[in-house]
């Protein structure tokens, strides 16, 4: 395969410590994630000349670029949630493909459990309830009751059952079983989560992401370089990014994620399509949030999400593995999830995952949710 | 934080929305209405996200509205929904066509469906302004 001079690649990943993290700083991650992704790509501090993060500190990214004692000529620092991983990635293709900067180096890092464990925040988010929030704030929807709306409309209209939700949770925690690292590795029933503590209905814990502490980081460079690094480059070959709402009663259809049209963008720009795709990582927050995505990207048809999960359909082995690594939902989230889905893609890719590796994966679709379905964007990768 | 001082469900209210939230302490539900393109909306801004005229007015709502989605809350530690869990986390949509978060209150949370009809009501609460929330159809 021949590839433009300025196509764009992963050539290094890495994951922070991550899961209980009682010892180290949000900083302090970000030097872990970044020093060991620029290892695994070959590459040193001084190559690194684009830095993208959110999430961190007062200005970001200016707090870890000063803690890491990094000299960027290119930064960006959007902040759409939990996607802002993928929306990142695009922004830097587009960095490195017009010219003005040759390696990309984005970082996440969140001691959030360990910050909830010592009672720095409060396990609900609380927003300023100004401007538009003011028709938000005094109602107390939650996150999860967001996203526990959302299954309620879907089931309504398409007659999706809380059983074919749950399995989206089993399947994933099949995945985690795989992982040595993952949170939660001990198996779970349909059952198991429908009797699990009820947070907001119909949602019981199991139907919701973990709260983990972690961080990670992955180098983008243009192929010029990428052909000469340490690692099997994995070509970024279509990127999309899309936003919705974040006042929910400005969302038109609640069974449609703006993933509808990163996913378009993305798949087109790479030239495949939903069927030709390997192995999935998609940002699972909750386990409506996998259903919207698979059915908002093509996967299955709308609606049909539901039965399309049945039967083990997301597991490594079934029709469509997603979430390898064990997901938000069992093995890692510490609150902006889009990075975990990059680095564990490219592992897949470069064929690193031992026991919960697909076999021959070769193309990977990575689709970041931020928010309450506010934001999506999706990334086609793909090795030679 | 220590957060147990501190509310999370008063709206900051400002000098574009003043007038439905001076409404809502008469037990009057607005909405926003475009003057150009005719389109009703909710929330309120100071012109139409449609055609962004600037000719824009008010029009009272008849209070009536359909339920569209909810989720019974169980766990929220922000003040004062603490006290209030478990409560009803709704969206209406009302018959005039806007939709709104609310909650659904004088409710049996297993009588609840998609479609429901409801009626506004006011939940008032001195120093804080009047919130609109929804109870079934009489």
């Amino acid at each position: 395969v021949t590839r433009k001079d300025r196509a764009v690649a992963i050539v290094g990943a890495a994951l922070s410590d991550c899961g209980r993290v009682d010892d180290k700083t949000e900083y302090e991650l970000h030097f872990q994630g970044v020093s060991r992704a620029l290892a695994d790509a070959g590459l040193s501090k001084g190559d690194v000349d684009c830095f993208m993060s959110c999430g961190t500190g007062t200005l970001p990214p200016v707090d870890v670029v000063e803690y890491l004692g990094l000299r960027p000529r290119w930064f960006d620092s959007t902040m759409v949630g939990g996607s802002s991983w993928e929306v990142l990635v695009e922004h830097a293709v587009a960095a490195i493909q017009s010219g003005f900067v040759d390696v990309a180096v984005l970082s996440y890092a969140s001691t959030t459990r360990a910050d909830l464990k010592r009672r720095l925040r409060s396990a609900n988010l609380g927003f300023s309830p100004r401007g538009p929030a003011q028709f938000d704030a005094p109602w107390g929807l939650t996150l999860i009751a967001k996203y526990a709306m959302v299954a309620r409309r879907h089931m309504h209209e398409y007659g999706t059952t809380i059983e074919q939700l749950a399995e989206i949770a089993v399947s994933t925690r099949r995945n985690a079983a795989l992982n040595p690292d993952a949170y939660y590795r001990e198996p779970i029933t349909i059952d198991d989560v429908l009797s699990a503590p009820m947070m907001a209905d119909p949602f019981t814990k199991l139907h919701c992401c973990i709260r983990s502490d972690g961080g990670g980081a992955v180098v983008l460079t243009a192929a010029d370089r990428a052909r000469d690094g340490a690692r099997t480059p994995v070509w970024i070959l279509g990127t999309g990014e899309a936003s919705s709402h974040v006042t929910m009663s400005e969302w038109g259809d609640f069974t449609e994620s703006p993933c509808a049209r990163s996913g378009r963008d993305a798949f087109g720009r790479a030239g495949v399509s939903p069927r030709d795709i390997d192995v999935c990582e998609l940002y699972d927050s909750f386990t409506s949030t996998v259903l919207l995505t698979i059915e908002g990207l093509g996967f299955a048809a709308k609606g049909e999400g539901g039965p399309f999960v049945e039967g083990g359909t997301l597991q490594i082995g079934g029709a469509l593995p997603t979430n390898t690594d064990g997901g938000g939902l069992s093995a890692c989230h510490p609150g902006m999830r889009g990075m975990f889905l990059l680095v564990e893609a490219t592992r897949q890719l470069r064929a690193e995952c031992g026991a919960r590796q697909v076999p021959g994966a070769r193309l990977a679709c990575v689709n970041g949710t931020g928010g309450w379905f506010s934001s999506a964007s999706t990334t086609i990768l793909g090795v030679d | 934080v220590d957060s147990s001082t501190v509310r999370f469900d008063v709206p900051s209210t400002d000098p574009s929305t003043q007038p439905f939230w001076d409404a809502a302490a008469q037990g009057r539900l607005l909405i926003s209405v475009c003057h150009d393109c005719h389109h009703r909306f909710f929330y309120p801004r100071p012109f139409c996200p449609t055609c962004w005229s600037e000719s824009v007015g008010w029009l009272q709502a008849s209070g009536r509205a359909q339920l569209y989605t909810w989720s019974v809350v169980y766990i929220n530690d922000l003040p004062p929904f603490r006290s209030r869990v478990p409560y009803v986390a709704a969206i209406a949509e009302l018959e005039e066509g806007p939709r709104m978060e609310t909650n659904i209150v004088d409710c049996e949370f297993d009588g609840l469906y998609v479609g429901m009809a409801l009626e506004v009501q006011f939940r008032a609460e001195s120093g804080v302004p009047s919130i609109p929330v929804f109870r079934p159809a009489a």
